[in-house]
């Protein structure tokens, strides 16, 4: 091995100490994002129609049965809350790691048709061939790999660029959103609500039916993805210089593309394409903790966090209920339209 | 001082899609030397240096380090002993020059493994060496493109190989940055006794730092050998299809060649050979 000639020990101890300072700020950030992520869940089991004070509420979630609470704390708000948290870490997972991969923010899942694919088989499945459970996580996640394949295979033109792969997602994306509309068009004693879960993302009426496989998926999926957090990393450097550090590219991409493929099919099968989170939880994790190590871990808790905070707001801050894919829209679209905005500043061709 | 390594290749042939680029090519780089590898747009220059760090698998033949095929080297092993710097590679938007730097760790650490104290020593002195210390907790985004090509240069260094291959590490870059680079790699040749191997594209500056120079002719060795004797003006009218003169530089005493287009060439141009 080459021995450089060592440096002082005082620079060595700098190097040491600037690293470790930056570490730390991470872990304080990651702490009390996941801090935040806990108190909100907590919050959304508490408060309702009615309110039940948190010592009802860990009494329940530990099993034990009390008046009232144990319907509509057991029941209704828990699995709705559990979704909320397990999607929003699912999008959050998938979204990040496609915007590292492909080095731009715009190549989330949601925004490139991959989460109109699980949604329009969802769909397709639910009301043209009446499955439900795990038949429809099931070909949902099909459907998003198929769509993932579809679009990398049209983007592939002597290697992938970024750009083109994201028009074509564009497109597709709306395709199958026309699909969607399509379909619940011939459903036609489907409620507005149902719709909207399909199109936008709802958590309504959710059952642990519907948790489950996303909650499977979740612990499964993620650990293998965040066994390649440096490996991510290292891809971002371009895929000449991750392959010089010794990383395998091509099996990197793969591994990373099929478990946030799943990931964002398992959530999208459970409560339907909740809009634009992939998309937002990347880009303010990456805010938050600055550019510095992987931003897996980070953006998975912005995702809850968003999921949480949105369907609370949709469900209590106006007069009307709001499905929390409508909230979360409202929030996502103004960002599309400013990222838009700069990179033609910057005279990208996006 | 280091290990010599061999790295060799054998009746190499590569290519992308139908074009095959290189075809049956044979090389051994000497170890311990600065080798250069010049050649005309499109002569297979970074495809041969894409190759023998294993970027790109070979249709037939070999790429041979120390006997072994690269190609069927385990990844990380392989990055531990050489390194490449490609031609364009990308920095995060925000990253430091220290957090850059540390990314040429990646090949001596595990999926879960923390930062040593050999980590933090092999960075500080890959900046040290680079003369980026003072950098270090700058964004990469902020430095000029002279600082910026010594970070990368760094984090190469951190990765700690005996073997560095560089692609064009001089482009963009105007002419005292160009020197300053060389004149780092040439550092890091005599005092470490690193391996180099570099594509450089000005045939002169080549000329004046590789001991051994290897001239490409669509995608097979024109000449190789000591700089004196492969830069000729033949050499560079096969390889450039280009008329010259080469004279002795006064500066090196290095081969210097001076081209000659159908303009501002007082001297009489040679008569085609």
């Amino acid at each position: 091995m080459t021995a450089l000639l060592p440096a002082p020990a005082a620079d060595v101890d700098a190097v040491a100490r600037n690293r470790v300072r930056r570490a730390s700020r991470r872990r304080v950030v990651v702490t009390v994002l996941a801090v935040l992520v806990v108190v909100t869940f907590v919050t959304t089991l508490m408060v309702g129609r009615t309110f039940y004070p948190l010592g009802d509420v860990v009494r329940v979630v530990l099993g034990e049965r009390v008046p009232g609470a144990s319907f509509t704390v057991g029941r209704l708000r828990l699995p709705r809350g559990v979704l909320a948290v397990v999607a929003g870490l699912c999008f959050g997972l998938g979204g990040v790691t496609f915007q590292t991969m492909l080095r731009n923010p715009l190549a989330s899942p949601d925004v490139i048709g991959i989460s109109s694919g699980a949604s329009a088989a969802a769909v397709v499945g639910i009301v043209i061939f009446s499955l439900d459970g795990t038949a429809v996580s099931t070909i949902a996640v099909a459907a998003a790999l198929g769509v993932a394949v579809l679009i990398y295979g049209l983007a592939f033109k002597g290697g992938v660029a970024g750009t083109r792969l994201i028009l074509i997602g564009i497109g597709v994306g709306a395709m199958l959103t026309s699909v969607i509309n399509y379909v619940l068009t011939k459903a036609g004693q489907w409620d507005y609500q149902e719709a909207l879960r399909w199109l936008t993302g709802s958590l309504n009426g959710t059952t642990w039916t519907a948790v489950l496989p996303a909650l499977v998926a979740l612990l499964v999926l993620a650990p293998v993805l965040l066994g390649q957090a440096k490996n991510l990393s290292a891809l971002q450097l371009g895929d000449d210089a991750a392959a010089a550090l010794g990383v395998r590219v091509e099996r990197t991409r793969l591994i990373a593309i099929v478990t946030a493929v799943g990931l964002v099919a398992f959530a999208t099968a459970a409560c339907g394409p909740i809009a634009f989170v992939s998309f937002l939880a990347g880009p303010i994790a990456a805010r938050i903790v600055g550019p510095h190590g992987s931003l897996l871990v980070p953006a998975a808790l912005v995702g809850a966090l968003l999921v949480l905070v949105a369907d609370l707001v949709g469900q209590f801050a106006f007069d009307t209920r709001f499905p929390v894919g409508v909230v979360t829209g409202v929030l996502g679209a103004p960002y599309l339209i400013y990222l838009i905005i700069r990179t033609n500043r910057a005279g990208g061709s996006l | 001082m280091t290990a010599t390594h061999t790295l060799t290749a054998q009746d190499l042939t590569l290519g992308y899609g139908e074009r095959t680029v290189i075809e049956g090519l044979d090389l051994a780089v000497p170890a311990g030397a600065i080798t250069a590898i010049v050649g005309a747009n499109a002569s297979g220059k970074s495809t041969l240096l894409r190759s023998m760090s294993r970027l790109l698998a070979p249709r037939a033949g070999q790429v041979l380090l120390d006997g072994r095929a690269v190609h069927r080297m385990p990844a990380k092993e392989l990055a531990r002993t050489l390194g490449l710097l490609p031609q364009s590679p990308l920095a995060p938007e925000g990253i430091t020059v220290a957090d850059l730097v540390g990314r040429g760790r990646h090949p001596h650490q595990g999926i879960f493994s923390r930062w040593s104290r050999e980590d933090d020593a092999a960075v500080a002195a890959a900046l040290e060496a680079t003369q980026t210390t003072e950098l270090a907790e700058r964004a990469v985004d902020e430095l000029s493109g002279g600082q910026r090509q010594r970070v990368w240069i760094a984090m190469a260094l951190a990765q700690q190989t005996d073997l560095l291959l560089l692609d064009e590490p001089t482009t963009f870059l105007d002419v005292s940055h160009q020197i300053e680079v060389l004149d780092l790699l040439t550092d890091l040749n005599r005092r470490r006794g690193t391996t180099i191997v570099m594509v450089l594209h000005d045939l002169n500056l080549a000329a004046r730092y590789a001991d051994h120079l290897v001239a490409l002719e669509s995608g097979r060795i024109h000449a190789a050998g000591d700089p004196s004797a492969v830069l000729t003006e033949d050499c560079v009218r096969a390889v450039f299809g280009l008329d010259s003169r080469v004279i002795v530089d006064p500066v090196s005493g290095k081969p210097l060649m001076l081209p000659i287009g159908r303009h501002h060439a007082e001297a009489p141009v040679p008569a085609e050979a």
